[in-house]
């Protein structure tokens, strides 16, 4: 085990070489760059062995890393925001052809009004696409959910596409002391990738004909249900980690402080660690709050979600995007699920272009949601943070 | 691995590739070219195809008409893809598999041209095929870049103001011979000796290789589909098309027409340039004339080409075969 003090986007570089990735097709875009740049340096350096592939763009990037996963290599790449938008064509093809390749995307938000400050506007519509997708609190945290990411894809049950997404410059530019553990411990927990089917002249197959609609629907349907089925595959794969590295984050959903809360804010991200602050603090004052760690929105755990909401009297949904003339899409997801659950539920939209979620601002959030007990017919969504007020 | 010399079509496999029983048109260029360069690429092959006729005749689940491994997924990327399953091949240990991908006109003079040159520019180990019909016939014969002056097609239609396309075809050769790679070629499939040895070459060389095939296409070019090779032979043989390699730097005229014949003969077996007057025509043959110039350094005369307007007004706007 080594420690080192890194920001996330080295943190994942780190995971991506432990987990001895063989293609890294790559492009820049800010604030993802650190990632591509330490894999090219570990790449010419001889400290990782695998071909670094810069492309002339995002879309050319993905469209690379489908063909090397596709003809059995493991592939990594990263992006962020415009370039993540860029490769939105190719993303589909990616779950249909039951591809793992792991991509971290580092939050930022979307023109315009430009911006390369963290929001989740780029990646929130991708959840559509058919990838998993897990955010992330530290830079520990993204380090081994790279390893982990690439175990949970590549396991036969699942055979899926990872999006590892890390918040802009609150994670990525910001260094943490990070443990890195040993190569063999890696080796170990993380074996050789073995493709389900594999370009190969000797064995020809036929990747993603195109499918009449006598068809199509079926594979829509298989698709749906693999992704439902990778759940048990993430929390398996979590506990398995946690066994070697003493790190456990809760596979699909963790929690904070939530056994006999009765408010509780479900979050995702950083804002996590401000809201785990402020959980604390209304403690420390006697109040019963707990906090909801949502990890992957693609598998979305509702039934899990489900169990962990029963004894609350009241939940906020912290979201970092909008669905304009709506409610952010986390709370869509989670008022989804929790429709018959019978508590009130109410919208935190914050930190929107990147704007700061201070403490008081989580604060503030709690208190609404306390407001809102037992009371079904409140507001349901709340601006945080907004100049003016909302 | 030692290949055995291709010189000529005598020397050519009879194993098939591409199977019968696709879905192409009677006459059909494109299907005509990969035919035959599967046939010299033979069994160690991996295709990738993009959004084109070809994916469409060929790939419509649950059948496949590639005995190779197969791979589709979009329109613009054919470039990156064949480079990421090369570089896997390469991590993998797998040596002497060609990879190519085999793109549509729209696929490679327009969408795709970013992707194409950054693997030029790479100079990744793989082989890129564009199957040149001059337009996007998949979606129903729109103009692309690599349509002619003159042509008809339902985005250059012949109106009362704009008669057909106005803008002569781009030169995409010198465009990838711009990047330096070591080997590239023109095609034609009415020429079957100088096809097969340019693709044996293509095969054999390392690092990315071109090969540009004109492809006519019965309902795209309005022809008959027994005129398909007729009609590929005139195109070389009035400098509408030029049988050309450049082979590490070394660039080669392959067949030089003894005289260039006017255009109009070329011209008069299509359909989609009936509608062109004298002045049209002068212009598209003094265009031929100064490519050839250009390109060889060589004065050529222009052939005589006294046509007639043709009067008959010309409906070309019938369904399209192939739907969007
Ligand atoms: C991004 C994108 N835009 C448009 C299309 C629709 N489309 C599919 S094939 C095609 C034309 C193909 O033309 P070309 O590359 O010349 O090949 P051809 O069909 O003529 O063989 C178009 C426009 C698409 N599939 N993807
Ligand atoms: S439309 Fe043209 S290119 Fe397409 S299959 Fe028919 S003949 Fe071939």
């Amino acid at each position: 085990m080594a420690m080192k003090v890194i920001s996330a986007d080295h943190a994942v570089a780190y995971g991506a070489k432990l987990s001895r990735v063989e293609v890294v097709p790559a492009f820049p875009i800010t604030p993802q760059t650190l990632i591509v740049e330490l894999l090219a340096e570990l790449i010419n350096d001889g400290e990782l062995d695998a071909h670094f592939m810069p492309v002339e763009s995002e879309h050319s990037a993905m469209s690379a890393a489908i063909g090397a996963s596709a003809a059995g290599a493991r592939t990594f790449t990263a992006t962020s925001s415009q370039g993540l938008a860029l490769m939105h064509e190719m993303l589909y093809a990616v779950p249909q052809n039951r591809l793992p390749i792991v991509m971290a995307n580092v939050n930022r938000s979307l023109g315009a009004a430009s911006g390369i400050w963290v929001e989740y506007n780029d990646s929130m519509p991708e959840r559509e696409s058919g990838w998993l997708q897990v955010y992330i609190e530290d830079n520990q945290e993204a380090l081994d959910m790279i390893i982990q990411a690439y175990r949970i894809a590549e396991d036969r049950n699942v055979m899926l596409p990872i999006m590892v997404c890390l918040d802009g410059f609150v994670l990525s530019h910001t260094v943490e002391r990070v443990d890195l553990p040993d190569q063999n411990l890696v080796d170990s927990f993380l074996p050789k990738f073995r493709p389900l089917h594999v370009l190969d002249p000797d064995e020809p197959v036929t990747m993603n004909p195109i499918a009449p609609p006598e068809y199509a629907m079926e594979m829509r349907y298989q698709l749906d249900r693999a992704i439902e089925g990778a759940k048990s595959v993430i929390n398996a794969v979590d506990h398995e980690y946690s066994s070697l590295t003493s790190r456990s984050y809760g596979g699909l959903i963790d929690s904070y402080h939530l056994e006999d809360a009765e408010i509780a804010l479900l979050t995702l991200g950083t804002v996590t660690s401000t809201a785990r602050a402020v959980v604390d603090y209304l403690r420390a004052k006697g109040k019963k709050a707990g906090l909801i760690k949502l990890r992957f929105i693609r598998p979305f755990p509702a039934e899990e979600l489900k169990l962990f909401v029963r004894d609350l009297k009241a939940l906020g949904v912290f979201d970092r995007s909008l669905s304009f003339n709506g409610y952010g899409p986390v709370f869509t997801e989670v008022r989804n699920a929790l429709y018959q659950e019978g508590i009130p539920i109410t919208n935190h939209i914050a930190g929107l272009g990147g704007r700061d979620v201070s403490f008081k601002e989580a604060l503030e959030m709690f208190q609404v949601i306390e407001k809102n007990a037992g009371n079904e017919k409140g507001m349901v969504c709340y601006w945080h943070g907004l100049r003016g007020g909302s | 691995m030692q290949e055995k010399e291709i010189r000529t079509i005598k020397d050519l496999s009879r194993e098939e590739f591409l199977t019968k029983g696709h879905g192409a048109c009677p006459g059909c260029g494109v299907a005509v070219a990969v035919k035959n360069i599967a046939r010299v690429l033979g069994k160690n092959t991996i295709i990738y195809v993009p959004a084109s006729c070809l994916i469409v005749f060929t790939a419509l689940y649950p059948s496949s008409a590639f005995k190779w491994p197969f791979l589709y997924t979009a329109f613009e990327n054919t470039g990156a893809v064949i480079s990421g399953i090369k570089a896997a091949l390469e991590r993998r240990g797998k040596q002497g598999v060609t990879v190519v991908g085999m793109a549509g006109d729209g696929g490679t003079f327009d969408i795709g041209l970013q992707a194409l040159s950054g693997a030029a520019e790479r100079n990744d180990d793989v082989l890129y095929v564009c199957l040149d019909n001059e337009a996007y016939m998949n979606t129903g014969i729109q103009r692309s870049g690599a349509t002619p002056f003159g042509a008809w097609t339902t985005t250059s239609p012949v109106g009362k103001k704009i008669q057909g396309k106005r803008e002569f075809k781009k030169d995409l050769d010198a465009i990838v011979a711009a990047h330096g790679v070591p080997y590239m070629a023109t095609l034609s499939i009415a020429h079957p000796n100088d096809f097969v040895r340019k693709v044996q070459k293509a095969k054999i060389t390392n690092g990315f290789r071109f090969l540009h095939v004109l492809c006519p296409c019965v309902p795209g070019w309005r022809s008959e589909a027994s005129k398909t090779v007729a009609i590929a032979r005139l195109a070389v043989e009035t400098g509408m098309w030029t049988l050309y390699e450049i082979d590490h730097g070394v660039e080669k005229l392959t067949y030089k027409p003894r005289e260039l014949v006017p255009v109009k003969e070329y011209l008069q077996l299509q359909g989609r340039f009936r509608h062109m007057g004298e002045d049209d025509i002068e212009k598209l043959q003094n265009w031929i004339c100064e490519k050839w110039r250009n390109q060889f350094y060589e004065e050529v005369p222009v052939p005589p080409c006294k046509l007639e307007k043709v009067k008959k007004e010309l409906i070309l706007d019938e369904d399209p075969l192939h739907g969007p």
